[in-house]
């Protein structure tokens, strides 16, 4: 039974085999009722969050709360690859446009081609012209690079405004990291892509 | 440069250790299998963070013990820096710079410099190109540590391109399919970025290298001129892209990469792996007109390896800096005349680390610290 539990905890990303044994020993040693609400709020956020169907954003409802927001510029949109790195912008509230999550970037070894990221839905959401700029902010490492390149080509022809997120940004990291001054100054200094 | 201080914790044989060093020679003496290398190992680790002697971390950590911890004390112009690593083989190694918080491993690159000379190098001269590749980047990144990040983006970039080329390569279907083969533009682009700059590096590395490793030869095999001159020895970087001429364009080195790859596009889907690119190229070593390597005599290819090291050792200390030299059990496989040329750099470097297992193999004249290695334990005498 404990080990079940060690095991399931093993499987969460940044939990390696000492935490979590840790947190598991921890819990059998909390108060019940606290127990029983993580595990509440555990099946709470599996049924009630969703994905955002326009952005893949997570959402509480249909639509996520930015695009239900009426005040944001829909002819900007900003390309990320995880609903976390829609936070890590929206603290630095430089981008009033909207997202679009592909759920990842293209990663061979993983498996993760351009059909397994929500590229599609992103050509079908610029279909109708509204979008005039797209910016994008896939991480400043190789795989967010190579998808940055992938998109580029697909929406060259498109004949919109592209653009990456200016350097200066940690090379090799992950978006979330980066500090809110380092990633506002990113999004004022971008810049339009060639290829 | 000089390393102060030496601080082990469940690395190779030793459980944990703590030995003061000082600038001049010192000798590490001890019978077969006591801990000498282990020690120099560690050093040279810190530096290059890889081991001279294997390719991965798991046989540096003591067996049973989960990490190892090398700490040293590194005086440079009098100023002092703390490097500590933690090598964890199952994950990522951490570094320490002066106590500080955890920083990037590559960060703390740069800050201490060795060369190493040990019986392997041998293999420089007679082995495969794989290791003469890897005396190129180590030495490029001991110059410019900048390049342990185009290194790794270069390997991780290799890594996907091979992993799609096998899977579009196989999947009969699917293969040529448009979105495989966009896909597979993209990780050309990133390969041939990446590789364009490691590329630029060697070439500009080696370089500045030939005529050191020319002289050195010259020095270290004096004994065997010869009436017709062709003994030269030298050095060429050989690509599977045909070179520019001139200067080092990266610009024009990613497109040669490029070029390649599209006319080797069949033949590396067929294979599933990437053909083209600076993890396939080589350092060529002549003596004379013919290749070193299956021509040269056993002393020659010596020589040639002395002055490979020689050479990467001049070219370290014109940047202002003495790095740490380090002799793993170099003497005795040397004659008279190499050991000469040998200690003569010796007595001019500010600190040298030798092994030896017997005191004899060693000139008594050059050493000023003598430590006695025996069963882990490194007393000084
Ligand atoms: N990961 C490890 N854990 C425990 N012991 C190890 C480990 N790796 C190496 N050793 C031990 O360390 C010893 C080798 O030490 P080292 O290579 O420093 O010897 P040496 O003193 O240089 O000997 P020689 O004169 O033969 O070169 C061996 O006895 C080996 O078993
Ligand atoms: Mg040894
Ligand atoms: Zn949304």
């Amino acid at each position: 039974m404990v080990q079940d539990l060690i095991d399931e905890l093993g499987r969460l990303p940044g939990v390696g085999p000492k935490s979590a044994q840790r947190i598991a020993f921890h819990l059998l040693s909390t108060d019940p009722t606290d127990v029983r609400r993580l595990a509440g709020v555990l099946m709470e956020v599996k049924d009630r969050v969703r994905f955002c169907v326009t952005c893949g954003n997570v959402a509480e409802e249909e639509q996520c709360r930015i695009c239900r927001d009426p005040r944001r510029d829909l002819t900007v949109l900003c390309v990320v690859e995880e609903s976390k790195d829609v936070i890590a912008i929206e603290r630095t509230r430089e981008f009033r446009g909207r997202y679009h999550v592909l759920g990842g970037a293209i990663s061979p070894i993983e498996g993760i081609g351009p059909d397994e990221l929500r590229i599609r839905e992103l050509m079908q959401r610029l279909a109708d012209d509204t979008v005039t700029e797209v910016i994008l902010a896939t991480d400043p490492n190789l795989e967010g690079e190579a998808t940055a390149t992938y998109l580029t080509r697909m929406l060259r022809p498109l004949g919109l405004r592209v653009t990456r997120l200016a350097s200066g940004l940690p090379v090799g990291g992950d978006l979330e990291y980066a500090d809110e001054v380092t990633l506002g100054r990113a999004f004022e200094g971008r810049r339009s892509v060639d290829d | 440069m000089h390393v102060s201080q030496l601080s082990l914790t469940d690395f190779r044989s030793y459980e944990s250790a703590d030995i003061d060093l000082a600038a001049g020679v010192s000798a590490f003496i001890g019978p077969n299998g006591q801990g000498k290398t282990n020690l120099v190992e560690a050093i040279d680790y810190v530096a290059t963070h890889s081991s001279h002697r294997v390719a991965t971390d798991q046989p540096l950590v003591r067996a049973g013990a989960a990490r190892s911890i090398v700490r040293t004390t590194v005086l440079r112009a009098d100023r002092q820096a703390v490097i500590e690593l933690e090598i964890n083989p199952g994950g990522a190694n951490r570094a320490r710079l002066n106590r500080g918080a955890v920083v990037r491993t590559r960060e703390v690159l740069g800050v201490l410099r060795t060369v190493m000379f040990s019986p392997h190098d041998l293999e420089l001269v007679k082995g495969d190109p794989g290791g003469r590749r890897r005396f190129l980047d180590a030495l490029l990144v001991q110059r410019l540590p900048r390049f342990a990040a185009v290194r790794s983006d270069y390997d991780r970039a290799l890594r996907q391109r091979n992993s799609l080329l096998k899977s579009a390569g196989g999947r009969a279907v699917g293969r040529g399919s448009e979105a495989a083969m966009a896909t597979l533009d993209v990780w050309d682009a990133q390969l041939a970025r990446a590789g364009a700059e490691l590329l630029a590096g060697r070439l500009e590395l080696v370089a500045d290298l030939a005529p050191h490793v020319t002289s050195n030869y010259a020095d270290v095999a004096q004994a065997t001129p010869r009436a017709d001159g062709g003994n030269e020895a030298a050095l060429a970087y050989t690509a599977v892209i045909p070179l520019p001429r001139a200067g080092v364009d990266r610009t024009a080195l990613a497109d040669a990469l490029l070029a390649e790859m599209a006319r080797m596009r069949t033949a590396e889907l067929d294979r599933g792996v990437s053909l083209v690119g600076p993890h396939r190229d080589d350092l060529l070593l002549t003596l004379g007109a013919m290749p070193a390597r299956g021509y040269a005599s056993h002393g020659e290819s010596w020589s040639f390896a002395l002055a490979l090291r020689l050479a990467a050792f001049e070219l370290l200390r014109a940047d202002g800096d003495d790095p740490v030299l380090i002799l793993d059990d170099v003497f005795a496989e040397l004659d008279d005349l190499r050991r000469d040329r040998l200690a003569s750099v010796v007595a001019k470097t500010e600190q040298v680390l030798v092994t030896a297992a017997v005191a004899a193999d060693v000139p008594a004249d050059l050493v000023t610290h003598h430590y006695a290695v025996r069963e882990g334990l490194v007393s000084r005498g």
